[in-house]
């Protein structure tokens, strides 16, 4: 048969249905995220997923199947260690884990393209009014940094919020070398940047001079331009950049876990549903999570272990 | 295919005649499953440009629906997490356009400069040399050019901005990431776009114009400019709106440098574009967020289409004028 016959105006219909085809896949495939609309699709997905849970529990005695993470970037060290040795212990388990930002990974477990969540911010209502339950795992500080030559030593809460508000604008009138404060921060919808001004209680009021899309960025530009401050997860310090005191107590494991240093945060991981009703697999993981060598790991990736308890 | 009947002519011709038939039809096979081969080639970029253009509007629409168009491009207070969230992005779309006009401005005439320099200008090896730096200028990516204008342009910047606003109590210092030092990297990146177009477009001036401009007793200079560079401006027109599209959608070079606050788009304030909204936020985004982000991806796309539109109408123009 040869191609000419085919009448052009045929082609170009074949051309718009294919492409119609597609586009309808994808509104499929969105809806079922849940991501933009936040349609609360729950029980008809986990009606299926309870059969097979419980059919798993009843047949098989060994842990073999598999817990996909997905989540914050800020989490990706605690996640990436938890998941290794966890498949080490038990080898026939696979964990999978992908880092696409806190408001991804909530969104991918409402899906249930996820088992669990990362998330580095607390739930908003219409991920908890979705079935979206957050088990804290360990808590972070959140550091606040400046170039390496910074002569402050400390900041009280109120400085602080008077630079990042932007009331303070030279390090002289904290104390420091006549230098301007060039303020840097996260991008709006970050979990850093969210907790951070959650805890200084100035939401929305900061006036940043950089917004920066990763904690790399902020560490790098924290370090090379003089006069800047800027605030970082604790476990990605280095002598790069000068640490300071909030209030006179530095972020360290101890001050967290007592709750003295004020910049701290939990990070969560979120299951969909209480944990009871997760697979085995999910469940293995979380008791994983709190026993003594996951305390320890969490621990060794500059985080302060706390029990997961559902919140 | 009719048979001659084969009393007539024998076997042997018959046999040749199938041979011959068997030869065609194979040919005709494979004529046909090349020209399929490359209508399917053909189709594909159709079809992604086609499913882009749709997958941006259906995803693009909804929020404008819901936020209201003029919300999102007249309003001025981009606080897309707030409690009472507010999508505007005009600061955004006018820090766009101030850095692809500033690049444009900076490096254009640069470009121009340059082509009349190699095509005109410079003895023959010169020319290989400077032409083979500019199309390596091309090929550096742009991560890089962004890195360097962190490492090097910034501190030159934020030098320069402290001088400036020494005496200025109001200035928020920005360290030197700001939209001057986004448009001198674009104006670094569109050059080679337009060198090398200019250049085929003033090489294409006829030889003739040159010759009767000298013969009328004008410099080369005057040539250059009252005869050459008129007669070459549909192509450096291309070449304009080339480097316009090119520095319009830049990202990642613009993201290192421009230090991504939105703020009203001053050559020394920290500035955030449209591209850079996008690579910055996508991946913390949800909900309605998100769905303005799309919008945002659409607006962009429409700047994109007008200025391959413009385009297309100045390659038309130019072959009227040819005719």
């Amino acid at each position: 048969m040869c191609i000419h016959r085919i009448k052009k105006k045929s082609v170009w219909w074949l051309l718009i249905t294919v492409v119609f085809v597609i586009v309808v896949k994808m509104k499929e495939n969105k809806i079922a995220q849940a991501a933009d609309s936040m349609v609360c699709g729950q029980p008809i997905q986990t009606v299926p997923n309870q059969q097979n849970r419980n059919r798993s529990e009843a047949s098989g005695e060994e842990l073999c199947g598999s817990v996909t993470m997905a989540g914050s970037t800020a989490m990706e060290k605690m996640a990436g260690i938890l998941a290794e040795s966890f498949m080490l212990r038990y080898p026939g388990v696979t964990v999978t884990s992908e880092y696409t930002g806190s408001s991804a990974g909530i969104a991918a477990v409402l899906a249930g393209s996820a088992d669990i969540g990362n998330s580095s911010r607390s739930l908003r209502k219409d991920e908890k009014d979705c079935g979206a339950v957050g088990n804290i795992v360990a808590l972070d500080g959140i550091a606040v940094v400046t170039d390496a030559d910074n002569p402050v030593v400390s900041l009280t809460t109120e400085q602080l919020t008077d630079i990042y508000t932007g009331k303070i604008r030279n390090w002289q009138e904290v104390g420091g070398t006549d230098e301007a404060i060039v303020v840097i921060g996260r991008e709006a919808g970050s979990g850093t940047r969210c907790a951070f001004e959650k805890l200084l209680e100035i939401e929305e009021r900061c006036a940043y001079a950089n917004e920066l899309d990763s904690t790399g960025a902020v560490m790098a530009r924290a370090a090379t331009v003089p006069g800047a401050v800027g605030y970082v997860s604790l476990d990605v310090l280095d002598d790069t950049v000068h640490v300071l005191a909030i209030d006179g107590i530095k972020p360290t494991q101890e001050a967290i876990q007592s709750g003295s240093y004020l910049l701290q945060r939990p990070f969560i991981m979120v299951t969909d549903g209480e944990l009871s009703v997760q697979s085995k697999e999910v469940r293995a993981f979380f008791s994983y999570l709190k026993s003594k060598e996951g305390q320890k790991l969490i621990r060794s990736v500059g985080l302060v272990p706390v029990d997961a308890e559902s919140k | 295919m009719q048979y001659i009947s084969a009393e007539r002519y024998g076997n042997s011709y018959r046999n040749a005649e199938k041979k011959r038939y068997r030869d065609r039809s194979r040919a005709e096979l494979v004529e046909t499953v090349a020209e399929t081969v490359f209508t399917f080639c053909a189709f594909c970029s159709v079809l992604a440009v086609a499913s882009i253009t749709l997958y941006m509007v259906v995803n693009g629409t909804p929020a404008v629906f819901r936020v209201g168009l003029k919300d999102i491009l007249f309003s001025s207070t981009w606080k897309p997490v707030a409690k009472e969230p507010s999508f505007g992005i005009f600061y955004v779309v006018l820090s766009s356009i101030a850095g692809t006009a500033m690049a444009v401005i900076l490096g254009v005439p640069v470009a121009l400069l340059t082509a009349v320099f190699l095509a005109e200008v410079a003895p023959k090896k010169l020319a290989a040399t400077v032409g083979a730096a500019v199309e390596l200028l091309a090929g550096i990516p742009s991560v890089i050019y962004g890195m360097i204008g962190m490492m090097v342009l910034n501190p030159v910047m934020y030098r320069l901005e402290q001088r400036i606003f020494a005496r200025t109590p109001g200035h928020q210092f920005t360290g030197g990431a700001n939209l001057l030092s986004a448009a001198l990297v674009l104006a670094v990146m569109i050059m080679p776009t337009v060198i090398s177009i200019s250049e085929t477009a003033i090489r294409a001036v006829p030889a003739h114009l040159r010759a009767s401009s000298y013969a009328l007793g004008a410099s080369r200079v005057q040539t250059i400019f009252r005869v050459v560079l008129p007669a070459a401006k549909p192509g450096i027109a291309t070449a304009v709106v080339l480097g316009v599209g090119r520095a319009l959608g830049e990202a990642m070079a613009v993201s290192l440098v421009s230090g991504g606050s939105v703020n009203v788009p001053l050559p020394f304030r920290s500035v955030r574009f449209l591209t850079t909204a996008l690579v910055s936020e996508m991946g913390y985004a949800g909900g309605l967020h998100r769905q303005v982000l799309f919008t945002v991806g659409l607006v962009l796309f429409v700047f994109i289409m007008l200025i391959n539109l413009s385009l297309n109408r100045i390659l038309k123009e130019r072959e009227r004028q040819d005719d």
